[in-house]
């Protein structure tokens, strides 16, 4: 990699400092918190803003709190780490923790936050490339060409959404709460991607994403996540399964979700799945179809490690297990 | 492969008689070791985990400049033009230059001079340097580099082993005489092939193919260069063959060699990345003399990947005949070595994918015939193994396969038919200590192999593989009848060692190697012992740290050295103690009468009476192998050593058989390595190869897509974690060679070649399917899992197997 190219730093001590920095700097200016992506990423000269407004020290943006009644609140500075590690998100966001402690290695989990994961670039292997490689190519739609190299016919980015997070997030049904010049506002996760890696957020760039706020679960919900990568540590998915059930007193399936990531700009929720998992105990039978589902829903692209076939075959092996995971418990 | 007339060797054995009976070096000690064999901490280990050791990127002079590299954007394209006019306008620049400044074509064998420091009207991989800009900082020269027109006139690339020998394809080295892009090609034949196979009851012929990998080294290359006004040059930089640069980098730069200094700092892991000169440490000097000011040129870990002389893609062919009971009745191992853009050691690589495949098993007749391509890919060089990592994974799983069908017992078999200790093979290479059959033991009674071999449940698997690997290669790589390593001692009289000698201590440990030989010979600590190595000002030449050479040649030298003072400091000794000098015995810091050990007097007393008698005490040595390894006839000068290593690996995997992945559970290492001089930096080596050899098999791959490296990054290069990496079980077996320094081998490449093979053969045991190529991908496992029952139908059947394809 590179140095990182010359900017200015500029920390924010408040939601309202950095809203007001942001809209001071315009499109000249980013938000950073842990640096993980971004850094990387400025490295590579994706990106080269004159200013960086620092949130590490937004105090206000670092808290997880919970209550029965209105759920779970976590400040968007919350450590990938911290939701790993916290009681009340293991007990009761089973899939948020496994799928937070599945991302990266130990040190870029200290350092990475839930904000900076909802908001992580897309990727995509004829994108996230150094400046030389990507002249090499000619460039690409996402950044200074005009031809998506994943598929030239394309007029959208290809692309894709590589957060762990993401998924788990949208089966719990989590709302995005952002903060901008004109006030702030909530956006459902399930509204706020978009199907164009290029565009792939919907927050603007004076938006900043300050909490995420999770309903409480309702008895009985079950939540699993899983992540195929090639290495045991490092990775960002090639495929992300989350999926969450709710069971009645008679181990019946009155409620699921099954969503997947990594394989498109935004999450792909299989809603097919759904009519062949309420109803059942989760027979193999029902997993199966469900599976199935996932399998016909999800489309990769040659645009990560591993092959599109394999990476499309195992569309239908992790949502099994993912959903053999809910079967066991938790 | 085209049809040439094979170079049959007419040598006669002759030489064979004088196996076993060549004159030992070194006198060996006695009983007792003071030093060697104790796992003690390295002598460098204090500054490499306080981050005090320097590495070449550390290194900032006063007044220091940084450069960079514009690199080639097209795999293949002539260049028309390249305009760097409006550089020098962007403040902070302080010079340019392009290929016209350094027209001199180098290379680091003498048979392939096909480089250039800055490409001049052809451009042959997507990154090759076609100028450089050095300025006051590295984002100013950054810059700068946008501001260079070039103008290309893009030629169709050649990709591929198979695109390269076309002849309707631009060749990428126009003065070439062959009509397409082979580079170089090998015909041996040794013993009577025609007999040997209509001698065989089966023969077993088998298609494998083995990935492009890189190195991966920690540090990525850095160089500085600094120019004095009196005309003289200093480079340091992490190189393993600071020798070599300073011949090469004298030429290229047009001054005497004299007026050269190279100095190799601590360098962060080599494995071959860094044994030739590249671009950038010339371009620092040039442009050292070009501003008179020191340049720094540090490589991003992308430009890493670019410099490359990675593991070359080969894909092979081998055939076998054998008895019914196994006996090898011939074998021929044919080669197709990708050898990208550039010769670099790809003449040796072709000759060493063949050379070193009868070191382990009895053969009586051998054939090889290798070629090796150009491509336009980053150009591909030596890797841990050199050459021999390929045809060992395709020659191990063959012999299993050859197992499988006669119902033999791989690691019995393979014992059966290992070569022996002091002898010589078919293609006359001298082998001397041998320990393979104790390492197949001893590496079979610790996993319980024969338990398990055939008999765990589906998707268990356990798999072994044997290998050899070279301690030294026998010849220089450009013929000279000088010593390949020299070493001085000097004993201060305030009673500190010092070793001066050129090796390049690359992590392997090298330093520490020459400390304990010396500290051994004299009979002090360790710690007393200071190395100066790698500065061909200061240091004895030493060829370098490559072809697992350092610890037995130039630890051969240093012993020498370490004697010469020795029997100086035993006559001083002798006088003071009133005894000869022949009863002095040298240890823990004493110089004592072996007879009487009790009647002793200080090392610190005996160097200052020494020095008193003789003036300043120091001792010189060299090592220059043998005369009778190897044959007579073109190429024998590949694959020769003084001694051969000798490794068993044993893996142990689990297959998820839905996901094909492989989990490898353990590894179990069993490395002769003659004697432990350091059992820590031995067990060090071998866990290290086994944690390498994992990666290949598995996960590494050098990929392009349309003419560009397709992940150089080592994100997306996938490299294991420590979480994917199996427990690692190293065996030593010690073999006490009779010429090695205190009978003492290699250890940093031979341990590295049977874990490839050895994993394969795990997953072939536990899936019933094997996959004939690197890496084995959890999609090719599903692929083989597939095709598993043909495979095994046609082996039962009798007929010679063979790969459906090359994966």
């Amino acid at each position: 990699m590179l140095r990182l190219p010359a900017f200015t730093y500029e920390p924010a001590r408040s939601i309202a400092q950095a809203v007001g920095l942001l809209a001071q700097y315009g499109p000249d200016a980013l938000v950073v918190s842990g640096g993980t992506d971004l850094y990387a990423n400025m490295k590579q000269r994706l990106f080269t803003p004159k200013v960086l407004v620092g949130l590490r020290s937004i105090s206000e943006m670092r808290f997880i709190a919970y209550d029965d009644a209105t759920g779970l609140d976590i400040g968007a500075l919350t450590t990938l780490r911290t939701i790993a590690e916290d009681p009340v998100v293991n007990a009761r966001y089973h899939s948020l923790a496994r799928a937070a402690s599945l991302i990266s290695t130990p040190q870029l989990r200290n350092m990475g936050t839930i904000g900076g994961n909802v908001c992580l670039d897309t990727r995509c292997n004829f994108y996230n490339q150094q400046e030389d490689w990507r002249q090499a190519l000619g460039y690409c739609l996402k950044k200074d060409g005009d031809v998506c190299r994943v598929a030239v016919s394309s007029t959208k980015c290809l692309a894709v959404n590589s957060s762990d997070l993401v998924p788990v997030l949208q089966s719990f049904d989590a709302t995005l709460h952002l903060a901008g010049p004109t006030g702030e506002r909530a956006v459902k996760i399930v509204e706020f991607y978009r199907d164009d890696g290029r565009y792939a957020r919907v927050n603007g760039p004076t938006e900043v994403v300050t909490r995420i706020t999770i309903p409480p679960p309702q008895a009985q919900t079950r939540s699993a996540y899983r992540k195929l990568r090639l290495r045991g540590s490092f990775d960002f998915p090639l495929l992300g399964v989350a999926a969450v059930v709710r069971l009645d007193d008679d181990g019946v399936c009155r409620d699921a979700r099954l969503i997947l990531n990594a394989v498109a700009a935004q999450p792909v929720e299989v809603t097919e799945a759904v009519r062949y998992l309420v109803g059942t105990r989760l027979e193999a039978d029902a997993l199966a179809a469900a599976a199935e589902c996932a399998y016909k829903c999800g489309k990769p692209l040659d645009n990560t490690s591993a092959s599109v076939l394999y990476r499309k075959r195992m569309l239908r092996v992790f949502a099994r297990r993912t959903l053999e995971d809910l079967r066991h418990g938790i | 492969m085209p049809d040439a007339p094979r170079h049959v060797s007419t040598a006669t054995n002759a030489d064979i008689e004088a196996a076993g009976t060549t004159a030992s070096v070194n006198a060996k000690e006695p009983e007792g070791f003071s030093v060697v064999g104790k796992a003690l901490p390295r002598i460098d280990s204090y500054a490499k985990v306080t981050g005090a050791a320097m590495y070449a990127d550390d290194i900032a002079l006063p007044r220091m400049l940084f450069g960079r590299l514009l690199r080639s954007t097209h795999a293949h394209a002539r260049i028309t033009r390249i305009d760097c006019r409006a550089v020098l306008g962007l403040p902070g620049v302080v010079a340019v230059a392009t290929g016209e400044e350094l027209p001199m074509r180098y290379g680091i064998l003498p048979s392939s001079p096909d480089e250039m420091v800055f490409a001049v009207d052809k451009v042959r991989y997507v990154g090759e340097p076609i100028a450089a800009v050095v300025a006051v900082d590295e984002l100013t020269a950054e810059q700068a580099l946008k501001l260079i027109e070039v103008d290309y006139e893009p030629l169709a690339p050649v990709m591929t082993i198979e695109d390269a020998l076309r002849e309707d394809l631009p060749k990428l080295h126009v003065e070439s005489r062959k009509p397409n892009n082979v580079h170089k090609e090998v015909h041996l034949a040794f013993g009577d092939m025609e007999a040997g196979f209509a001698a065989a009851d089966r023969i077993f012929e088998d298609e494998f193919f083995y990935e492009g990998n890189n190195h991966a080294a920690m540090e990525q290359h850095a160089a500085v260069a600094e120019y004095g006004g009196d005309g003289k040059f200093t480079i340091w930089t992490s190189s393993q063959t600071p020798h070599y640069l300073h011949r090469i980098a004298a030429a290229v730069l047009g001054i005497p060699a004299s007026n050269l200094r190279v100095i190799a700092p601590m360098i962060g892991g080599g494995f071959g990345g860094k044994t030739e000169p590249f671009q950038h440490e010339l371009a620092a000097a040039h442009f050292a003399r070009k501003t008179g000011r020191p340049v720094k040129f540090a490589l991003t870990r992308e430009e890493v990947f670019y410099a490359h002389r990675g593991r070359h893609p080969m894909k092979m062919k081998i055939r076998t005949g054998v008895k019914n009971d196994g006996t090898i009745t011939a074998s021929h191992v044919q080669t197709w070595l990708d050898g990208g853009a550039y010769g670099s050691y790809g003449v040796a690589t072709t000759y060493y994918s063949g050379a070193l495949t009868p070191v382990t098993y009895k053969i009586p007749a051998y054939a090889f015939d290798g070629c090796r391509v150009y491509t336009n890919k980053p150009p591909c060089g030596p890797k841990r193994g050199h050459g021999t990592t390929q045809p060992r994974f395709g020659f191990e799983c063959q012999l299993d396969k050859i197992a499988d069908a006669l119902g033999l017992d791989a690691a019995e078999y393979r014992t059966r038919i290992a070569v022996d200790p002091y002898s010589r093979t078919v293609n006359y290479l001298r082998i001397t200590s041998c320990g393979l059959r104790e390492c197949i033991d001893a590496a079979v009674q610790r996993t319980d192999y024969r338990k398990k071999h055939g008999k765990l449940p589906r998707g268990r698997g356990i798999g072994l593989a044997a290998s050899t690997y070279l301690c030294g290669a026998g010849l220089p790589i450009y013929w000279n009848p000088m010593p390949h390593s020299g070493a001085m001692v000097k004993v201060d009289r305030g009673g500190g060692v010092t070793v001066y000698c050129g090796v390049s201590e690359c992590g392997q440990g090298s330093q520490h190697m020459l400390a304990v030989i010396v500290a051994e010979t004299l009979g002090v600590d360790v710690m007393d012992v200071r190395v100066c190595a790698g500065d061909t000002d200061l240091t004895p030449v030493d060829l370098g740290s490559y072809s697992s050479r350092v610890t037995f040649m130039a630890g051969n030298a240093a012993h020498d050295a370490a004697e010469a003072v020795r029997r100086d400091m035993a006559e001083a000794a002798a006088q003071m103690l009133g005894i000869a000098p022949e009863q002095c015995g040298f240890a823990n810091r004493r110089v004592f009468d072996v007879a009487k050990p009790d009647h002793y007097t200080t090392f610190l007393e005996v160097a200052q009476a020494a020095e008193a008698r003789f003036g300043t005490l120091v001792g010189v040595g060299s090592y220059t192998p043998p005369e009778n390894l190897h044959g007579d006839f073109k190429g024998s000068g590949v694959g020769p050593s003084p001694a051969y290593s000798f490794s068993a690996c044993i893996a142990e995997v689990e297959v998820d058989l839905e996901t094909g992945e492989v989990h490898v559970e353990k590894i179990t290492l069993a490395h002769d390595c003659g004697r432990a001089l350091n059992p820590d930096s031995v067990e060090g080596q071998i866990e290290g190869s086994a944690y390498m050899g994992l990666g290949e098999a598995l996960m590494e791959e050098s990929s392009f897509r349309g003419g560009l490296h397709k992940m150089p990054n080592l994100l997306d290069y996938k490299t294991p974690t420590i979480l994917d990496t199996p427990e690692i079980e190293a065996i030593i077996i010690e073999t006490d060679d009779k010429e090695g320094p205190f009978g003492a081998k290699e250890a940093g490449e031979g341990p590295l070649n049977p874990v490839i093979p050895a994993i394969a053969n795990a997953l072939a045991d536990a899936i019933g399917a094997r996959v004939y190529s690197t890496p084995i991908t959890a999609e090719k496992v599903l692929k083989a899992l597939e095709g598993a029952d043909s495979g095994a139908l046609r082996l039962r059947h009798g007929s010679p197997a063979r790969a459906e394809a090359i994966q």
